[in-house]
């Protein structure tokens, strides 16, 4: 199964369309490509950045955007007090000024060919960026594949793409939205008061008409072992697993 | 092209010449992996050394830890660009391991497999003479679950994904097979110094 990638990705200079503040720690990057290509829904871009001194630095971050016609992408850029790329992202970087990016790469973490079965998605954080692809790719196309999407956040304001998710939810009955607040009390009566569980894997499956043929899970890695394991436990098997932790 | 306004951090500091191209300096020990981390106990975990589709040597857990023992300390490199200096580690050399059943180098390709059905594929010249274990200690103590325990391969001179976790074979085969990132679009070989991160790089 080799999928995406057969050549070389090759280094593309775009520049930066539009930025949007999407959450407090969070930005949009929307970023016009010299070269367009068509990404698979959860790929990701390495983007590079360099020093005057020639120091290179480089990180890969998920395509927010679902794959389209267009030559902008979107890149939901969580900002770390400790970082060295996305303080950049965050303080320095506008409109107009130039990026290095090459993809799409990545041929695990992928929106399915034929998605016809149940699908389950779970993230944190930033981490809902490469499921929001998806979801935007299964509306793009009309997909009828019945999708549930659960996403801890510690504020309602840190929900990422919050109106969209929700204006979806509303107007797609075969797509459901479960928000975990961790830090303050839902909105929704529907929403999970608290961190994840297995308890709360198993009550989002349990949302879906049939067991998730799917699932997707994207955060940190002690996120992501709660989130794989409540899926175990519900019964699933860990080939239909994917997940995609938060590298270094 | 520089970049408006990036400086950078250019974390390597007196160590630059041991952080290879496009990589950044991390002082923790970042987790990557494709799916759920397996539970591998130790009384149930089995080691199996195949030629081709023939099981020539299995291991127990009892077994592989009377083989001999050896300490590394190296530099490793993750395709994600982090790298992490001096991790040290305690398991049995390739060449131990090979020693002890008996095997030369019937291929010149070797794919180590996983209990989570991940594979990865390293020449055997990478894997002898010393430059590859598999590992059971990291930094003094049994190699936690996360970074692959009870055992993982460890072949620190190419980059980290072609260290296996959860190891639980190696298999020689004819010719040089794509293991799990080598067929999803990562670089064959993994040379970190060449930036060799996707195929065709």
């Amino acid at each position: 199964m080799t999928e995406g990638n057969a050549r070389s990705a090759v280094w593309q200079t775009c520049a930066i369309a539009k930025i949007i503040q999407q959450t407090p720690s969070i930005k949009s990057f929307f970023l016009r490509l010299s070269e367009p290509f068509a990404h698979i829904a959860g790929q990701h871009v390495d983007v590079r950045l360099t020093a005057p001194d020639g120091y290179v630095a480089m990180r890969s971050y998920s395509i927010a955007s679902s794959p389209s016609a267009s030559n902008v992408i979107e890149l939901a850029i969580e900002r770390l007090p400790d970082g060295e790329v996305s303080p950049f992202f965050h303080d320095i970087a506008a409109v107009d000024d130039e990026i290095e990016l090459r993809g799409p790469l990545g041929g695990h973490f992928l929106w399915p060919e034929r998605a016809t079965a149940p699908i389950l998605l779970i993230g944190a954080g930033s981490g809902a960026v490469p499921l929001m692809a998806m979801i935007r790719q299964r509306h793009a196309l009309a997909q009828a594949v019945p999708t549930a999407l659960l996403l801890s956040s510690q504020t309602q304001r840190d929900v990422l793409f919050a109106d969209e998710l929700l204006s979806l939810e509303m107007a797609d009955p075969t797509f459901k939205l479960a928000l975990a607040i961790t830090r303050e009390t839902p909105k929704r009566a529907t929403d999970l008061a608290r961190r994840i569980d297995s308890v709360m894997v198993a009550e989002v499956i349990a949302w879906l008409p049939r067991m998730p043929a799917h699932v997707f899970v994207c955060g940190s890695n002690p996120f992501v072992n709660i989130a794989a394991d409540g899926a175990l436990m519900a019964g699933l098997d860990a080939a239909v697993i994917k997940t995609e932790r938060y590298g270094g | 092209m520089i970049t408006r306004g990036f400086t950078g951090r250019n974390s390597g500091g007196d160590h630059s010449d041991r952080i290879p191209p496009g990589q950044h300096l991390v002082e923790h020990f970042p987790v990557l992996t494709a799916g759920p981390t397996p539970r591998v106990e130790t009384a149930e975990w089995k080691f199996t050394l195949k030629i081709g589709p023939r099981a020539v040597r299995v291991w127990s857990w009892s077994e592989f830890n009377a083989l001999p023992k050896t300490k590394m300390t190296r530099d490793i490199h993750c395709v994600t660009t982090w790298s992490k200096l001096n991790t040290t580690w305690e398991g049995v050399t390739v060449d131990d391991i090979l020693a002890d059943a008996g095997v030369e180098c019937p291929t010149d390709f070797v794919l180590a497999h996983c209990y989570d059905g991940y594979s990865s594929n390293v020449p055997l010249a990478d894997l002898a003479s010393g430059r590859a274990m598999v590992a059971l200690n990291y930094d003094g103590q049994p190699l936690p679950r996360d970074h692959g325990g009870p055992a993982r391969l460890l072949v620190p001179h190419l980059y980290f994904w072609k260290s296996a976790k959860w190891v639980n074979g190696l298999q020689f085969t004819e010719r040089d097979e794509a293991g799990f990132w080598e067929a999803r679009g990562y670089h064959i070989y993994g040379d970190p110094w060449r930036e060799q991160r996707y195929t065709n790089d």
